[in-house]
This record gives C-alpha cells, structure tokens and sequence, in this order.
C-alpha cells in the first residue's frame, strides 16, 4: 500500500540523541550543506559522505541512493550491473504516470527504483539489490520486480549469496494489481533461492513498508536494519484512524521491531559493511561437516 | 431477503408493481395475467441490461452485499462432512480466518479463507474478515499440514485487506503475509484461490500464491481499495468510483492482465440472489480443477505454477 508513506507530524530528537521516530526519506543530501533532520545541525556534503550520510552530530542516518550504496558496500570497482535497461510501461493508462517515471528517470538518472548486479565484498562474491527512495518512493512495479526477480534466479543458478537494501512505500499504485502481482513474483522467485539453499539477506532502509514489507523485505535468512528506519507493513495514519488511538514515536522503527522479534539486528549504517563481510564469510567456509 | 442497492430501484420497482397487480387481480377477479407477463418479460430484460452494464464500482459495492455465501457457505456447500482447525500454535485463533479438512466426494481436501460475519455482532467477532498475523499464520500451519499428508488446498479469499492494527504489527503482519507467499509458492500439492468478494491488497494475496486464480464475476481484487486509492490521488476517498475505473480491479479487467484463470459467473445480479447456485457452480469448478491438475506430476505443476508467477507484469528493455 502507498498510503502514508511518509509521517506528516516530524519529531526531532534532542542534540545528541539518534531519532526515536522516522523522518522522511525525501531529502538525500544535495548541495554543497545540509541541515540533519533529527538535530537540525548544518553539515557539510562532504563531511557527510565521510561519516557515510550519517549526521556527525546525533548520527541520524540520511537516505542513501543506489550508487551510493552499492558504492559504499563493494569492493571498489567490482560492480557490474544488471539489466540496467528494464523499465517501466504504463499497462493500466493510468493517468499521468508516464510523466512520473520519466521525471524520476530524469532526477534520479536512473531507468528504475532499483538497481541489480553483482560485484565483490571484502573479496567475497555477492549478488546486490539496492532501492532507490528517490524513484517514485522506491515502489516496486513490474519492471522492478522483473529486475529483482532475475537477480535472485541468478543467485540461485551459481549459488551465490544476495544482498538486498530495501527503501520502498510499496507495490507501486500505478500498475495496480500487476504490481501487487511482483510481491508474490519475488516470492517465488526466493522460494527457489531458498530450496537451492542460497542464502539472502535483506537491509531494511527508511522506510519499507507495504508490499515491499510483506513479501521480499521480510524474507531475509538474515535481516538487518538501519537505525530509526520505519518498518511495517500498514502506514502510521491508518492505523492511528483504525485503532482511534495514538501510536507510540517509536512505532514501526527498526528499534521497535527488533524488540518485537521481526529483525536480527539493527547496525550502524558505519558498522553495516563489516557485518554483511561476516555474514558472507561464516556462509562461504565450508565448517565442521558430518560424515557422509 | 438481501439488501438491495440504488441502482438497482428500477427493478425493485418493476417487482413492486407485479405484486401489486396480482393483488388487485386477486381481489377484483379481472384478469391480470396478460399485463403481468408483459411486465415480468419486461423485468426480466431490465435485469440482463443493468447487471450486463454495471460499472466497475457498482460491482464493488455487490461484492460487499451482505448475503453473498461467506467462506463457511462455501465450505458446508462444497464438502459432504468437515471440520474446522483452530489456532496457528503460536499466539491465538484468528476468528477472521478459517480453515479445516474435509471430503469432496470421498476426496480429502483443506480449505482455507477469510471469513466475513453474517451480521454486525458476527462482523465484530471476525474483524470483518481482516486478518491478523495470527490468521496467516493459521492458514499456513494448515497449508504445510495439507502438504504433509497430500491433499490439496483450496482457499477463498473475501477480505478489505489485511488488519491494520498496532498489535498486527507487533506481531508481524509483514512478516505473516511475507512467508505466505513464499510457502504456497513451495506447496507440494495443487492449490487454488477464490476470489469471491473482496481481494484487498497483501491481505488477499497472503492467501493467494497458487496454481489457479478464480475471481467471481462481481468480485475485485487489487492492490489497494479503490476509496483509499481515491484518498492518495485526488485527496478524496469519495472519488472511490472514479479509482475503482482506473485501477481496472473488476473480474473482466483481471483476466485481461492476465491475472485471473477465469471469471466463474455469478447468479444474474449477484451471488446472494442465489447463494445455493453460487456454491453449485464453485463446487463443480473446485472438482473439475482438481480433477485437472492431479493429472500433472507435482514436479510439472510446480513448474507451471512458477512460471505463472514469473510472467505476471509488464516492463520493457531497453
Ligand atoms: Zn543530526
């Protein structure tokens, strides 16, 4: 669902402290400075990239777009894309949406919401996936779920491990229900994955919600998470008007659904790169193995 | 007798007036038959006419009249004996979802839905058939169940969508649907879904990964409710019908995207009309397909069902 994507009512946290409550993934740093969402405090772009898009001051993880990310994770110079030319048709005629995806291409310089390859980390090979928020909100339409879909059958054909960054409002309204359809299409796809014994592991970025949350986002062997992103599946004002009470700040965040059971962790977006590197060394050794 | 919407008055009317005639002719002895047929033939035209040409929220608000068979009606209706399984092991039994085994003609068989109340108390009871991750995770237990003993799952779908609560989220809602999809797809026994009302988003699909899709004739199925789709993009749920048009949601639209198998056609003006003929003909088509897709080895049918899936949508490359 793409209902409240975004939380209209901001907390900011006082000086210091990590945000307690998510805050719109709307503003990936742009310009020269920057002002933190969380503490207010004014940082310079480049001070930001050092601290990898976290606030030096309160450590407010910014969003990250798809070439950052796959920047900051790989080994430098070994990514090679996916089927970087799949994109998005209009099956519905839905009013006005060629024009959004071709103004998301031209902000974004990207064809998609998400971008697929494969590359090296820490020298072990890995299959990546990283969301764009900046793409229509990272909603997943079919050419999304196609990408998505032929990066795992390729993580299942050569056992390769996978590493996917969610950043999504959803399955994306404008293709209606064949977007719905990508959910259970990505999920066929992992069931295969899983049979193959490959494994998959998911990093829930701010925000994943909706479909994105109810099908590939939660089913990681492993799923780590950033912290203060929004996790869930139902957004905070539907469920606020359902409920007919006050949702606590903390709701839906990665803190919260670590309490509940839902996530393995929640890393620093500083610590991230080590801990994918262990997880894939632990599942690369071959071990203690029972006899034959 | 079922409620009756707007527009269907002009019919209403028609039958008003029949009624009133073979009163007047029982009373004053005239002869009445002839005007009565008229009438009647008429009814019957006024009838083809208005459910051929309903529009796409018309059918919406059939597929939410109160009277059409729940998953219960079709259970009773389709199996000789059954009985309900409870609880998903972990938390609670989820009232918004049943599920159980059963016979159809001699064949053991697990069928799985959301299930509606038949009033408001019942409603209450059944959150109006939105499901908790607790229900999910019910129909799951009772999916691998099937699996285990090698029967096949059928399953009906009727729900607004999955429950959006704080303590659905607690539980996991996301994850609940999410191994849904990815179990069914696994299921090492023929599966088919019903969608015999509403299909509201994630809630319906969590019950939805299988080898055929039916989608009754009024039914729709999408991936958010018209009256919320309306609410994003015009900022006005009440432009409901206006979304219910453009997110082509209606049975017809989803054998054309390729979604649904087949409309299974409902008694003229809706399956609570004729709820007894509305669960004859899913019954026969619930045989005749299971009757099909025994036939196929299960390596074969996992295949296929794989390929379903992996050819939903629409993309170009460049
Ligand atoms: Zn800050």
């Amino acid at each position: 669902m793409l209902k409240e994507l975004f939380h209209k009512k901001r907390h900011y946290a006082t000086l210091g402290q990590p945000a307690t409550r998510p805050v719109p993934a709307s503003d990936i740093p742009k310009g020269l400075v920057d002002k933190c969402k969380s503490c207010g405090a004014i940082v310079i772009a480049k001070e930001l990239k050092k601290h990898l898009f976290t606030c030096p001051h309160c450590g407010y993880h910014f969003a990250v777009d798809a070439p950052s990310r796959v920047e900051l994770t790989l080994d430098e110079g070994s990514f090679e894309e996916y089927d970087a030319g799949v994109t998005s048709v209009d099956p519905l005629s839905f009013p006005g949406y060629p024009d959004k995806v071709k103004k998301a291409q031209k902000d974004t310089g990207l064809l998609e919401a998400v971008v697929t390859g494969r590359g090296t980390l820490d020298t072990e090979p890995v299959i990546i996936g990283v969301m764009d928020p900046r793409f229509i909100m990272g909603s997943m339409g079919a050419a999304a779920g196609e990408k998505l879909t032929r990066a795992m059958e390729r993580a299942a054909e050569t056992a390769t491990p996978m590493v996917l960054f969610t950043a999504s409002g959803g399955a994306r309204m404008q293709e209606g229900v064949l977007s719905l359809m990508q959910m259970a299409k990505t999920s066929v796809a992992l069931e295969r994955m899983h049979e193959a014994g490959v494994l998959f592991v998911t990093v829930i970025t701010n925000p994943t919600t909706g479909g994105v949350s109810a099908s590939f986002a939660s089913l990681g062997d492993i799923i780590l998470a950033e912290p203060g992103a929004l996790f869930g599946f139902a957004g905070r004002r539907v469920i606020e008007q359902t409920i007919r009470q006050k949702l606590p700040d903390d709701f839906q965040t990665s803190e919260f659904v670590l309490e509940h059971g839902m996530v393995d962790q929640v890393v620093n977006r500083k610590a991230l790169r080590d801990q994918l590197s262990l997880i894939l060394r632990v599942h690369a050794r071959k071990g203690w193995t029972s006899a034959d | 007798m079922p409620t009756e919407l707007d527009f269907e008055k002009p019919i209403r009317d028609l039958r008003t007036k029949i009624t009133e005639l073979h009163e007047l002719m029982a009373k004053s002895g005239v002869d009445l038959n002839g005007e009565i047929a008229k009438l009647e033939h008429r009814m019957d035209d006024l009838s083809r006419d208005l459910y051929e040409g309903l529009t796409p929220w018309q059918r919406v608000q059939l597929a939410r009249q109160p009277g059409r068979p729940t998953t219960l009606d079709y259970i009773h209706g389709i199996c000789s004996e059954f009985m309900e399984l409870h609880g998903d092991r972990n938390f609670r039994d989820d009232p918004a979802v049943v599920g159980g085994i059963g016979l159809v003609e001699g064949k053991p068989i697990t069928i799985i839905g959301h299930q509606k109340g038949r009033d408001t108390k019942e409603n209450i009871h059944r959150n109006f058939g939105m499901a908790h991750p607790d229900g999910y995770r019910k129909a799951l237990r009772l999916m691998q169940q099937a699996e285990k003993f090698g029967r096949p799952v059928v399953t009906f779908i009727d729900t607004a969508g999955a429950y959006p609560g704080m303590s659905a989220e607690e539980r996991g809602q996301s994850e609940a649907i999410a191994r849904n999809l990815r179990v069914m797809a696994g299921l090492k026994v023929p599966t088919l879904c019903f969608v015999t009302g509403e299909g509201g988003s994630g809630g319906a699909l969590g019950l939805g990964v299988t080898d055929r899709i039916f989608v009754l004739e009024y039914a729709w199925y999408s991936v958010i409710a018209p009256e919320s789709a309306a609410a994003i993009l015009w900022k006005d749920s009440a432009q409901g019908p206006r979304a219910a048009e453009t997110m082509k949601i209606s049975a017809r639209d989803l054998k054309e995207l390729g979604i649904a198998d087949d409309v299974i056609a409902e008694p003229l003006g809706g399956a609570q009309k004729n709820p007894q003929q509305m669960i004859a003909t899913v019954r026969k088509k619930v045989i005749e397909t299971l009757d099909e897709l025994t036939r196929l080895p299960i390596a074969e049918l996992l295949a296929a069902r794989y390929d379903k899936y992996r050819d939903m949508g629409t993309f170009v490359e460049r």
